[in-house]
């Protein structure tokens, strides 16, 4: 397996410029073989889903929570649909899609687990990315500080954060365990989303990863 | 004044004489279906001769690709983007059809017909009945959302268009948008159905019986013969659209258009003249639209829309219906709108995602109720835009 660390923080999902693809987006679409049909769960303005028609000829489906969100995706030709992670991934049949990506996301269900045992129901594969709890800022804060952290990758006050369901890289690997995915590549990104490729202990990257991406299959 | 809806007399004025000429010769196109050519209705019966009266905007283009069909709602026509040739007024979708538009006739061919049971030339209860020389009336028979798209199906034929690029319509459109992907899978590329669903509600059937019955309680309907008569049943269809119109709208919308403004006065008369603007304004409502509609398409098309229940042809099962639809969605709802609230939407999403089927899905914000679909909401026709050109893209068409 890969990991990479970052010390400097990463760059929020907002202040890239709109052509700019980001480099988790560039990450997953990486996992994803071309011609594959996705559904992108919550899928914000579009981007991934755009990256990968483009470059990937992928057929891809969204859900997206916010309208804003969702006008612009169906603005952009995008085949997005209004409706939450939560409730409305149990409509979909299982097998119908090659992957279902859940970027940054997971960590604002109100289950996640039944959003993972979903996924894995419903795609052939699942991509899942998200902020790590265990990177050293985040220790940093509550271990040293005592307060809730507030970093460039988790900018909400713990008042006002969408986030509610915050793990670390280990907590996600044991979640996949329980409920039997397999995972078959996972990564930790540094400041700018790229993956560093080295091998190191567990420990390492769920110190020093800022985010962890992992495609899985059912097991 | 605005109470004219309650004093009008009921002898024919001259206005008449224009509305029906376009239920028999329409000032658009119109094709015309020989006893060989029956329009075959759900309700049993084999309709022939019958006509079918169509709008149409911009070019085909010579691989007959770019056709888009709009359907229109319970009282529209197919004059969607030119002057309506009965009031004068705009066509009823200009802010979506045009040169430019959403829907840009500069690139699509675009086709509306008027609906089987309307009134503006198509055959319907205010046509004439060729076994009796006189209208139909109630001897015309119940029509379905099924047949309306039938209908349309027969046209496409005679015009040479094998396949839509899309089908769009809002509220009853909106039926008949689903009911083509339902009926004719191979014959549509791309579906936009807008406030709408794939039944009427128990609620909205009770509207519809409201309305129904207010002309049929105006002793000028004359048990549906009032154009044989001379007389028109004006009070009860003036009755019946302005309780449709409340529906049509939303209690925001209604309070901050009008409020509790008094209408041309300082304070209340202490009668029951229209004190009230929105009392004036609804007046108005009925009465304009009784100058327009026939009585008896009112009770026709509004029957159609309640018999209207897609899942029901398919086991109760609505995603059965989209099973062999290779179509993509785009299916849009707005937020205040209660006559075919968002949730009506999403089981249409649901059951196309369960199919597997390519589906946009956005409910618009708007405090303008149903309506809205008709109105200048921009981020419907970003939507449409978005949605209108990767489709084209997807099928190669410039």
């Amino acid at each position: 397996m890969n990991a990479g660390a970052a010390l400097t923080p990463s760059r929020s999902r907002d202040d890239v410029a709109p052509d700019e693809a980001r480099r988790d987006h560039l990450l997953v679409a990486g996992m994803v073989e071309p011609g594959s049909r996705v559904l992108d769960v919550g899928c914000g303005d579009g981007s991934l889903l755009a990256l990968l028609r483009d470059r990937r000829g992928v057929d891809g489906r969204g859900i997206e929570l916010s309208r804003d969100g969702v006008s612009v995706c169906l603005a952009k030709g995008l085949a997005v649909i209004q409706g939450d992670a939560d409730t409305d991934l149990a409509d979909y049949p299982d097998d119908s899609f090659d992957y279902v990506i859940l970027s940054q996301t997971i960590q604002a269900t109100r289950q996640p687990r039944t959003v993972l045992e979903h996924m894995i129901r419903i795609g052939r594969h699942a991509i899942v990315s998200f902020p790590n709890f265990g990177h050293w800022r985040v220790r940093y804060e509550l271990g040293v500080r005592g307060r809730m952290p507030v970093t460039d990758n988790m900018p909400a006050a713990w008042y006002e954060t969408p986030n509610i369901h915050f793990c670390t890289m280990r907590d996600f690997v044991g979640l996949c365990r329980e409920v039997g995915a397999r995972m078959e590549q996972s990564h930790a990104l540094d400041a700018g989303g790229q993956p560093v490729r080295f091998h190191m202990p567990w420990w390492f990257w769920n110190l020093f990863g800022q985010q962890g991406v992992f495609l899985l299959r059912r097991g | 004044m605005n109470d004219l809806a309650f004093s009008v007399p009921s002898a024919v004025p001259p206005v008449d004489l224009p509305r029906r000429s376009e239920a028999e010769t329409p000032s658009s196109p119109v094709e015309r279906f020989g006893a060989d050519a029956p329009l075959r209705l759900d309700a049993g019966i084999d309709l022939g001769p019958w006509q079918i009266a169509y709008q149409s905007y911009g070019r085909l283009n010579a691989d007959r690709t770019n056709a888009i069909l709009i359907c229109h709602a319970l009282t529209g026509d197919q004059h969607v983007a030119n002057p309506n040739p009965l009031t004068g007024k705009p066509g009823w979708w200009e802010t979506l059809v045009g040169p430019g538009k959403p829907i840009d006739t500069d690139r699509f061919f675009v086709v509306c017909t008027n609906v089987i049971g309307g009134c503006m030339g198509t055959t319907g209860p205010a046509s004439m009945n060729p076994a009796t020389g006189r209208a139909w009336a109630l001897d015309f028979p119940l029509v379905t959302i099924r047949d309306m798209v039938r209908s349309q199906a027969m046209l496409m034929d005679r015009l040479g268009i094998e396949r839509l690029f899309c089908v769009v319509g809002g509220s009853m459109g909106g039926m008949q948008v689903l009911q083509w992907a339902a009926s004719y899978p191979e014959r549509v590329f791309a579906a936009m159905p807008i406030a709408s669903g794939a039944r009427h509600s128990a609620q909205n059937i009770a509207f519809h019986e409201v309305g129904r019955q207010a002309v049929m309680a105006d002793p000028d309907w004359r048990a549906g013969r009032y154009l044989d008569e001379g007389a028109r049943p004006r009070k009860g269809l003036a009755v019946a659209r302005m309780g449709a119109h409340i529906t049509y709208l939303s209690e925001g919308a209604l309070h901050r258009k009008f409020g509790r403004t008094f209408q041309d006065r300082e304070a209340p008369t202490f009668t029951f003249d229209a004190d009230f603007q929105i009392e004036s304004y609804l007046r108005y409502q009925g009465i304009s639209f009784v100058e327009r509609f026939d009585p008896n398409s009112y009770l026709y098309v509004t029957r159609a829309m309640d018999y209207f229940d897609l899942a029901a042809d398919y086991g109760g099962v609505l995603a059965g219906a989209f099973r062999n639809s290779p179509a993509r969605f785009c299916v849009i709802s707005f937020t205040s709108d209660w006559l075919f609230p968002t949730r009506e939407s999403r089981a249409v999403v649901h059951a196309l995602n369960a199919g597997g089927a390519k589906v946009g899905f956005v409910e618009v914000e708007s405090d303008k109720g149903h309506d809205a679909f008709l109105l200048d909401e921009p981020e419907m026709f970003a939507a449409a835009r978005g949605f209108l050109d990767s489709a084209a893209s997807e099928l190669g068409l410039g």
